[in-house]
């Protein structure tokens, strides 16, 4: 097609068009100037114990209608369990990799959904929930960063089900601060991350924060390892 | 194609009638109050929020000044992650390439009508949904507030709470009359508690979400290192966009690319505080290209210039650029409290619409060479700014670039009319600005900001030259 070609020539030459604009426009800046942006934020703020850090992670969880639940290894399968029976389950995706012993006490009228090619957000739709793991927690922000890596899956398992149902191994995946979850190399930054902070909100009307619009409304965080 | 703010009254004008709407009027005064008040107390949480701000500022400027590196580096990582880089040197270059990738995404069928969208302000300003519903493409807006304002046919007057205007007994109303003719109708006795309407929302836009082929969004940062974009929101309706189509584009202005994933250390601290005052955002999505089995096959950035580069040759007003939209500057802005977001005829109200608008238009037209004198230059979106944009400095030079452009003519006019607005609107409106430029005189005389634990601020934070009164007397100073 003839359009293709005359669109391809033009697509080049808006880009030329732009770098050339751009260069033009900063004239003004000596050719090679190198400068470093100073750093003179806080690593972190305050000194905190890994202990504290988990107590605060709980805290800001909490303060964004996170429910922060806390459980040792032994009773993590009786604790997925509870929380599935609490919400009144039927169904939970299983992202791929996720420990098959936090599993064990699911009751037989909960349907385990593990991950497949096939699973798709139609299917997911009708599904109550979804148990991942993690890939970091912050305590500073109550925020937890998921990567797709182990026990968490592709993005869409633990954004379509109405209840998630989130691990965390405290406290040996707790950063204390924003600044932290970057420098610890954990996150790898080309993988797909979805950072959550608390259940979906919105306070679009009259500024009343609700909670619960696209993503899932129920957010339940299990603290593991902290009994 | 119809241009969205086209024929626009200008400023004053605009503004005049805007605060005629006492319900607008009390929706904006509760709603920038609430949203201060919240964020004055994060920002205040981190004892070292001047420094995250001098960081913001130089990573930002650092970047602007390097930005055709940036723009290379970044092109040339999205696309070694299976991602495909357009430019696009104006609105109309950029609605077109959006409309040919949509119609393209089912592999030339030509059989997709609708796309859903991610608030975005880039596709906002290019008047994007109009130009899509020209080429018989629905563009479904499925941020809350973008619904309310699309489903009530109206345009945005806030950056992040587009529906700042509307209550919630109008959007209960705006549900029921108008979500049938766009898909699934709202629930029978729909009422007007928030929860209710939200759950309105959820049923009305989840069946989009399952059918949707191509979604469309902007970003919040692009890291050129790496090539990921990333993307901050609250209601999860992003992330349904961002992760279950099988296309999706992101409009993207040249000016959101940042060098490197650690620099988010800084702008993810800022962001939030600085716009919902939260420690952090509900939900944040970053993503590279594409990923195999998870999320979109297709990924499209183009890149959008539309003014940006002319905004960047002038070395007063290129600081504009640095800004990431988080609306501090409205809530805080007497003018914008009074007149609301309509009265500036962008998609970018408020003190950030005074400074970005003209330069990324130019101001040819009434309305955007009266938007610099949209301001009485009280400072406080100035003290506001998470990345210590001078918005009064550039307000002054674009006074002075539009005095020039047309000495004694068009300008004068628009500082007239200006004046005139400044000295027929509501005393309640004098009372705000009084009380700003008030808070101002308490400075200590070497004008540093009396901000406690904040020191390092008041190196970012040298006020410029303000005139001690309204731009009335500037004027009077300043023409003869
Ligand atoms: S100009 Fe500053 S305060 Fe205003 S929206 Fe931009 S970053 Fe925020």
């Amino acid at each position: 097609m003839t359009e293709t070609t005359g669109s391809a020539r033009s697509a080049t030459s808006a880009r030329e068009e732009i770098l050339r604009r751009v260069r033009r426009a900063l004239a003004d800046v000596p050719r090679g100037e190198r400068s470093e942006v100073d750093r003179d934020y806080l690593a972190v703020h305050g000194a905190r114990s890994a202990g504290e850090n988990i107590d605060l992670l709980a805290e800001n969880l909490a303060e964004y209608r996170a429910h922060v639940h806390r459980s040792g290894e032994a009773e993590i399968a009786v604790t997925v369990a509870r929380l599935l029976a609490e919400r009144g389950s039927r169904s939970a995706a299983v992202p791929g990799g996720l420990p098959e012993d936090w599993l064990t006490r699911v009751p037989p009228e909960v349907t385990l959904i593990h991950d497949s090619p096939d699973l798709t957000a139609q299917r997911l739709d009708a599904v109550h929930s979804v148990i991942s793991g993690c890939a970091l927690a912050i305590a500073e922000t109550g925020t937890i960063v998921l990567d797709g890596g182990p026990g968490q899956g592709r993005r869409l398992l633990t954004l379509v089900p109405d209840h998630h149902i989130c691990v965390v191994r405290v406290p040996e995946q707790i950063v204390g601060s924003v600044p932290q979850a970057f420098a610890v190399g954990a996150l790898v930054p080309t993988r797909p991350q979805t950072w959550i902070a608390g259940p979906s909100a919105t306070s679009d009307i009259e500024l009343d924060r609700v909670e619960g619009v696209h993503g899932p409304r129920i957010l339940d965080v299990v603290l593991l390892g902290a009994a | 194609m119809k241009d969205v703010y086209l024929g626009m009254p200008s400023f004053p004008e605009a503004a005049r009638t805007a605060t005629k709407d006492e319900r607008l009027r009390a929706n904006l005064t509760r709603a920038t109050h609430t949203i201060r008040d919240k964020r004055a107390k994060a920002v205040t949480e981190i004892e070292d929020w001047a420094e995250l701000v001098e960081a913001g500022k130089a990573i930002k400027d650092h970047t602007l000044r390097h930005l055709d590196e940036y723009l290379l580096q970044l092109e040339a990582k999205v696309t070694e992650a299976g991602g495909q880089v357009h430019w696009a040197r104006d609105a109309a270059e950029a609605n077109r390439i959006v409309a040919g990738l949509v119609k393209a995404a089912d592999g030339g069928g030509d059989q997709i009508r609708e796309v859903v969208k991610v608030k975005s302000m880039a596709t906002q300003e290019i008047g994007l949904n109009e130009a899509l519903a020209a080429e018989g493409v629905a563009a479904y807006e499925t941020d809350l507030a973008e619904l309310i304002v699309q489903l009530g046919d109206d345009l945005p007057s806030h950056i992040l709470v587009p529906a700042i205007h509307r209550n919630r007994t109008e959007i209960r109303d705006i549900f029921r009359a108008n979500m049938a003719r766009y898909g699934r109708p709202a629930p029978e006795g729909l009422t007007d508690a928030p929860a209710d309407l939200a759950e309105a929302a959820r049923l009305h836009l989840r069946e989009k979400f399952l059918r949707a082929k191509v979604a469309v969004s902007g970003a919040n940062f692009m890291i050129a290192e790496t090539g990921t974009l990333v993307v901050l929101e609250s209601e999860g309706n992003g992330r349904m966009c961002l992760t279950l189509p099988e296309t999706l584009i992101s409009v993207v202005g040249i000016e959101k690319v940042i060098p490197s994933f650690r620099d988010l250390e800084v702008f993810l601290q800022l962001l939030p505080r600085s716009s919902t005052a939260e420690r952090m955002n509900p939900y944040t999505t970053m993503w590279t290209g594409t990923a195999a089995g998870d999320g979109p096959r297709t990924f499209h950035l183009v890149l959008l210039d539309n003014g940006r580069t002319d905004t960047l040759a002038d070395t007063v007003g290129r600081q504009a650029l640095r800004c990431i939209r988080c609306s501090a500057c409205l809530n805080v802005c007497p003018v914008y409290e009074r007149a609301g977001g309509h009265a500036y005829g962008s998609a970018y109200p408020g003190p950030i619409g005074a400074i970005l608008s003209p330069q990324l238009r130019g101001t040819a037209s009434e309305i955007d060479a009266s938007l610099p004198y949209a301001s009485s230059l009280c400072g406080a979106c100035f003290e506001a700014c998470p990345v210590a944009i001078d918005i009064p400095e550039v307000l002054v030079h674009l006074r002075a670039r539009v005095a020039d452009a047309e000495p004694g003519h068009r300008a004068e006019r628009a500082a007239m009319q200006a004046a005139t607005y400044a000295m027929t609107h509501p005393a309640a409106y004098r009372a705000a600005e009084a009380a700003a430029i008030k808070a101002r005189r308490l400075l200590p005389p070497d004008r540093k900001l009396p901000l406690g634990p904040a020191k390092a601020w008041t190196e970012t934070r040298d006020l410029p030259e303000l005139p001690k009164q309204t731009f009335r007397q500037w004027w009077k100073e300043n023409h003869r």
